[in-house]
């Protein structure tokens, strides 16, 4: 009986030709769904609309599936699971140094991968965590790598703020605040001059916003017609600092002046996935444009801070009631009548001992060994091994 | 006790905690063949009186290839400095569709020093980029673009500009192979004219050496010859680690004739410009001419000294200084760095640790004075080492 409901309602809002080709399909589904095979086309309207800056905004209905909201649901549901993990991990003293967590970011990294493919590039600062889980990291690599051990990403020697995938054009990952947005743009650089039709993703925050650097690169870009695309993931904090004492113009996708930009409602996936589309159409075509994702980070800047000197709690609990993405997609599916609540919760259960599971086989990974400490410093070329200054071997074998 | 020891092991090196491994004293000289350098100028030949002496072999490298065993002096064509850059450049352009050369006024003004004359029209503009002085964002863009397998040239109009790029430099270009596990290589070329002109003023005088050795995961190598310029250029090119190639303003145009056939030189290894018996001076770049006139001073007055173009700056090429000082058991070092910190610093630290055993006398290292470099001729000349003084060294030394 959802089934119908779902199919009349398609049919009523007049979106793809595919419903009228799914109708019957449907209805020889059986009341069990499995995700997979539900992949009803629905279309829902973004929360609020877009807000453009020398550009005609995309439009406010989204063409989503059953199966596509299920699988925001699964991933957002792990990604925030994984990021309390990692809460606990830290201050169980497992994860030493920096950690920044991106728990309440989640819509921004799901959004944008549903907009866009493997091919494209994605290069983001060092609250990498979900977005390299988007790109297809697993949790095992995440949590071996957050705890140092050799199954990590980068093999331990990251740690937190340098995951990396260059199978699915994942450019980490890095420490210095805004430094990935010119690494970004010639990531875009070599995608035009390779002809990949392929565009590059540079994120960076709200506090990077405001590096010289960016606008380097921004010129640069607009210069050369890159297909590059820069998101602002635009927290309000920037660390301590409230955007409004850091900014002068808080306005972050108009700052590109010349280079057209877009506000989304970054706790609205939908909307994520929408402009993100709609970004790659224009950067392939007219070069560089700016995103600017409004989100909210729960957690401090990092576990070293309590994230409540400089905002309320009433905010943050404010923020979590009201713009929630996971809660966002959970309605979604409720009210349409996807899932139930039980399936839900079973889900997020299920999604809860993947991420334990992923744990304690991190655990187990083994720490690297001693010897790794030289390994790829250098790209071994010419047969020669050079460990600082002093070169360690006595002469250059001819591979 | 010859220290030099014979490809250990990363593991043991690290266990011996920098305790290197005391080989028994046999030959140095056999371990390596005769993979020698072996190519002055034929006007230094004649200026030294020294017998007519072949070039015994060219330079056989990793990636030379032909191993030219029948050296001719008069075969081969006679270029400038700049020019001979602009050959390997070009050569290598042409060799590999990835290599792309970006800088300020590269393109259609043909760069400052003439190195990117007539590359422009030749292989258009996505090519041989001209961009924005913006040294951070290109820096940046072309690292970013060395991730995803582009080979691109940075150039600095002087070396000095790059002191904007050294967070890129430092971070992401010497160590994004290690902090990504080995996953992505950067395999650029960074490159300019650097050192103590023609009353260039200080900022334009700079020396960067010295802030860039310690950078993880770069090599640097420092060209003075046409021959090595063209040589190292395009090992540079070819190598699959970051290379910082210092040139020196005043020596775009010196002339030499170099050989038709291609040739590539080991980015690691040293040139032993004049052999000799009574004493080692090393040095790299501009002050190997400063060094070749003291050597003419000191023939005449019975010296022998054995001068070695280091080249390499990191790594040293301790196997051809470790040889050197074994047979003449002093140590004189002349360079143009900066005396604090400099590249003399660390070659000292370097030859004491390592041959402690065969130096009869202290090192002794002449390098600029540590004073931005003054505008007026005659205190600019004395801020570098000039002959007069490496005579008297080496008289003092030799004692």
């Amino acid at each position: 009986m959802a089934l119908s409901r779902l199919a009349s309602s398609s049919s009523s809002s007049s979106s793809t030709v595919g419903s009228k080709f799914l109708k019957p399909l449907t209805a020889a589904f059986s009341l069990r769904r499995s995700i997979s095979s539900d992949s009803n086309p629905i279309t829902i309207e973004t929360s609020v609309p877009f807000t453009a800056h020398n550009c005609d905004p995309p439009s406010r209905s989204v063409e989503t599936s059953t199966a596509e909201l299920h699988s925001f649901f699964r991933q957002m549901a792990t990604m925030r699971r994984m990021e309390i993990a990692a809460d606990s991990l830290y201050k169980a003293k497992l994860i030493r140094g920096f950690c920044h967590l991106y728990d309440g970011q989640e819509a921004v990294a799901i959004g944008m991968e549903a907009g866009i493919t493997k091919k494209d590039a994605i290069i983001t600062a060092y609250r990498d965590h979900c977005t390299f889980l988007g790109r297809g990291g697993t949790l095992l690599e995440i949590f071996s790598e957050l705890m140092g051990r050799v199954d990590g990403c980068s093999k331990g020697k990251g740690g937190s703020m340098h995951f990396y995938r260059k199978e699915t054009n994942f450019y980490g990952g890095h420490g210095i605040v805004g430094a990935q947005v010119p690494l970004g743009c010639g990531v875009a650089f070599a995608q035009k001059y390779s002809k990949d039709e392929a565009v590059t993703f540079a994120l960076y925050g709200d506090g990077a916003a405001n590096q010289g650097q960016l606008f380097e690169a921004l010129n640069i870009a607009a210069l050369w017609d890159l297909p590059a695309i820069l998101v602002c993931e635009n927290n309000h904090y920037g660390m301590g600092t409230a955007e409004w004492r850091a900014a002068k113009s808080p306005a972050y996708y108009k700052r590109g002046d010349y280079v057209p930009g877009l506000k989304v409602d970054g706790m609205d996936v939908l909307a994520v996935k929408q402009a993100c589309k709609f970004a790659k159409e224009h950067a392939l075509k007219n070069g560089p444009i700016i995103l600017e994702m409004d989100t909210y980070r729960y957690h401090g800047h990092s576990m070293s801070d309590p994230g409540s000197t400089y905002r309320t709690r009433d905010e943050i609990s404010g923020v979590r009631q009201e713009r929630d993405p996971l809660e966002r997609v959970r309605k979604l599916l409720v009210s349409h009548e996807v899932a139930t609540e039980k399936e839900l919760k079973d889900m997020e259960k299920e999604v809860r001992k993947e991420v334990d599971e992923a744990i304690a086989k991190a655990k187990e990974s083994s720490m690297p060994d001693p010897s790794d400490l030289y390994k790829n410093i250098y790209v071994k070329g010419y047969g020669v091994e050079a460990f600082g200054v002093d070169r360690k071997e006595v002469r250059v074998t001819l591979p | 006790m010859a220290t030099l020891f014979q490809g250990v092991g990363a593991a043991t090196a690290f266990s011996a905690s920098n305790k290197l491994h005391l080989p028994s004293r046999g030959s140095l000289s056999e371990s390596k063949g005769s993979i020698f350098v072996v190519r002055s100028d034929a006007w230094m030949n004649n200026l030294l009186n020294l017998e007519a002496r072949q070039p015994q072999r060219l330079i056989t490298s990793a990636v030379a290839t032909k191993a030219d065993s029948s050296a001719s002096t008069k075969t081969g064509h006679e270029l400038l400095l700049f020019e001979a850059l602009r050959e390997g450049l070009e050569e290598e352009m042409e060799r590999d569709p990835r290599v792309c050369v970006m800088g300020e006024d590269v393109g259609d003004y043909g760069g400052s020093y003439k190195v990117t004359k007539g590359l422009a029209p030749k292989f258009g503009d996505l090519r041989v980029l001209d961009t924005p002085i913006a040294e951070n964002a290109f820096t940046g863009m072309g690292i970013g673009a060395a991730m995803t397998g582009l080979r691109p040239i940075i150039e600095g109009m002087n070396m000095g500009f790059l002191l904007l790029a050294f967070n890129q430099i430092s971070n992401n270009c010497g160590m994004l192979h290690y902090t990504s596990g080995g996953q992505f290589k950067i395999p650029v070329v960074i490159r300019g004219p650097g050192g103590v002109g023609r009353q260039l003023g200080a900022e334009h005088s700079q020396r960067l050496e010295s802030y860039f050795q310690s950078i993880p995961g770069i090599q640097m190598v420092a060209c003075s010859t046409p021959y090595n310029a063209k040589g190292l250029m395009k090992a540079a090119i070819r190598s699959e680690n970051p290379v910082i190639l210092f040139e020196h303003v005043l020596l775009y145009n010196l002339k030499e004739r170099i050989p038709d056939e291609e040739y590539v030189l080991s980015l690691e290894e040293a040139e032993m410009v004049r052999p000799g018996e009574h004493i080692t001076i090393l040095t790299y770049s501009r002050m190997r001419y400063h060094v070749m006139q003291a050597a003419k001073t000191l023939v005449n007055k019975g010296y022998d000294p054995e001068v070695i173009d280091i080249r390499s700056l990191k790594p040293f090429d301790l196997h051809t200084i470790g040889n050197s000082v074994k047979k003449t058991h002093r140590v004189l070092i002349v360079e143009e760095c900066m005396r604090t910190g400099g590249i003399g610093a660390s070659l000292t630290a370097a030859i004491t640790e390592n041959f402690n055993d065969y130096l009869d006398a202290p090192v002794v290292c002449l390098s600029s004075q540590d004073v931005p470099t003054p505008y007026t001729g005659p205190l600019e000349e004395w801020t570098v080492v000039q002959p007069a003084q490496i005579v008297t060294a080496v008289e003092q030394l030799c004692q």
